[in-house]
């Protein structure tokens, strides 16, 4: 067990299953995942906006000491990714060490986050994965 | 005067396919658990798709959903059921549906089942919406077939179990892509396959599978439909069906009268492997990916346990704008990353983890 509080995985649901954002209405800018106020201008005054599904790899980082529920998974990649609107982090799928640059495409995919343990409850929403030529 | 069949009130709005990237060759799973190349050569395979560690039926039944949709140009809050047919749930209790419905945008104002018969459970949620959407009932259906398919390790299953999902959004035949003709359903109690609660991987009849099972139900279902309809093979451009292997649609479209150049189209499986409830429906996305407005087209999937449904549709100029709007079945297929038989086995959970 993993100890996921099942209702914070039932509230941020929507916005992990279709990439929903906070758009301040204040000072317009965008933050995600979103919260109760502006992280830039404290703004309580907010929106929600889907973002696009396609953006450029900024920047990574490479996990290889992973958990045991993630260890068929490893090395574990996260990545920063801009969006044009907004920049998010996430994991990126799909792909070893050896698949990745900065400054590629990637596109959002749904997929598994995790789960709690065996028995417990599985989290889905997106992901990130290079975007590939057929 | 006779009346029209419910069907032709209906159609197909929007179609979508997914593929997982992983694929594996089947040298590797004939070396690993030494089976002689001619076994898997007599299934006409010769690489099967398999599931990432993240993706799951849920996630590759979006996936297809989302693309169907699009091609459908559907508000989803226009919709009023999303059925959800596999054999490989992620909770044996909790509906796929709801998760899929939602990510959609298409709750909570919706029906929302997953549906269970072997490889048929999507067949079954597609005639259903026929009748649920010429009723009047609801506008918009989507179906969603999609399987990480599960094989005991060293059964000649594992040649063509694998994963992937196809949906359609079915409509009033108005503005669709495709109308439907008439359906027709055949099913006995046939044990030709099955998986017993709790346990990992299912069994089957070997031989049992093809004659009593596979063949029987679909030449009952096409059969009965043709009957009904008046139509003979000549009558259809494009005929596709279940394909548990390269083999077997080739030979029950032979036993029926059907000709090569009428079948091939719509073969996926030696590429991709069996995606159980995904079969016959990519099968078909395949087809209409290159049909062209008048094409009839005959699809039967099968299940076993057993049964199987046959549908007659009509392409309609209206595919010609939809088809660009999602990714066609060869571009799915062409996207690969080639893996051995040791992350196959990591990726599809054959290796105990204990975890801490």
């Amino acid at each position: 067990m993993t100890g996921l509080s099942v209702p914070a995985v039932w509230r941020g649901r929507i916005h992990r299953y279709r990439l929903v954002a906070g758009k301040c209405n204040s000072c317009g800018r965008i933050h995600y995942p979103p919260s109760h106020s502006c992280p830039h201008c404290g703004s309580r005054g907010l929106a929600e906006v889907e973002l696009p599904r396609m953006g450029r790899l900024v920047s990574y980082s490479i996990v290889y000491s992973v958990p045991s529920e993630s260890r068929s998974k490893a090395p574990v990649i996260l990545g920063l990714v801009d969006l044009g609107v907004a920049r998010v982090i996430s994991e990126i799928t799909d792909a070893g060490p050896e698949d990745i640059s900065v400054g590629m495409q990637v596109e959002a995919v749904f997929r598994r986050i995790t789960e709690d343990g065996e028995t417990g409850v599985l989290v889905y929403g997106v992901k990130f994965r290079p975007v590939k030529e057929a | 005067m006779p009346q029209p069949r419910p069907e032709t009130a209906t159609g197909i709005h929007g179609w979508g396919v997914y593929v997982p990237r992983f694929r594996i060759k089947m040298e590797y799973i004939a070396r690993e658990w030494g089976w002689s190349d001619s076994q898997w050569k007599a299934l006409a395979m010769i690489e099967k798709a398999v599931a990432g560690p993240d993706e799951d039926s849920t996630t590759m039944g979006l996936e297809a959903a989302a693309y169907a949709l699009k091609r459908a140009g559907v508000d989803p809050g226009d919709v009023g059921a999303v059925f959800f047919g596999t054999e490989s749930k992620p909770y044996a209790v909790k509906p796929s549906a709801t998760i899929i419905a939602e990510a959609l945008g298409v709750t909570p104002v919706t029906m929302a089942s997953d549906l269970e018969f072997a490889c048929r459970a999507a067949s079954e949620g597609l005639r259903a919406s026929l009748g649920l959407v010429a009723s009047g009932m609801i506008k918009y259906a989507i179906v969603i077939g999609s399987d990480t398919a599960q094989a005991n390790p060293g059964d000649v299953l594992e040649f063509t179990a694998s994963s992937g999902a196809a949906a359609y959004v079915v409509g009033p035949s108005s503005g669709s892509a495709a109308v439907f003709e008439g359906s027709y359903t055949y099913v006995t109690d046939t044990p030709d396959f099955w998986r017993r609660e709790g346990s990992p991987y299912p069994r089957h009849g070997e031989g049992f599978t093809g004659e009593p099972a596979y063949f029987a139900h679909i030449i009952g279902a096409v059969r009965g439909l043709m009957d009904n309809l008046g139509f003979k093979p000549s009558d259809f451009k494009y005929a596709v069906f279940h394909q548990p292997n390269g083999r077997f649609p080739l030979k029950v479209g032979e036993m029926l009268g059907f000709k090569p150049e009428q079948l091939k189209a719509g073969i996926v499986t030696p590429l991709i492997g069996n995606t159980y409830n995904g079969s016959a429906l990519i099968g078909l996305a395949r087809i209409l990916d290159n049909a062209a407005p008048g094409d009839r087209v005959l699809v039967a999937p099968f299940g076993s346990g057993a049964g199987s449904d046959a549908y007659s549709i009509i392409v309609t100029d209206a595919i010609e704008e939809k088809r660009g709007k999602a990714p066609k079945v060869d571009e799915l297929v062409s996207k690969k990353i080639m893996i051995d038989y040791s992350t196959y086995a990591k990726f599809r959970n054959m290796i105990k983890i204990v975890r801490e």
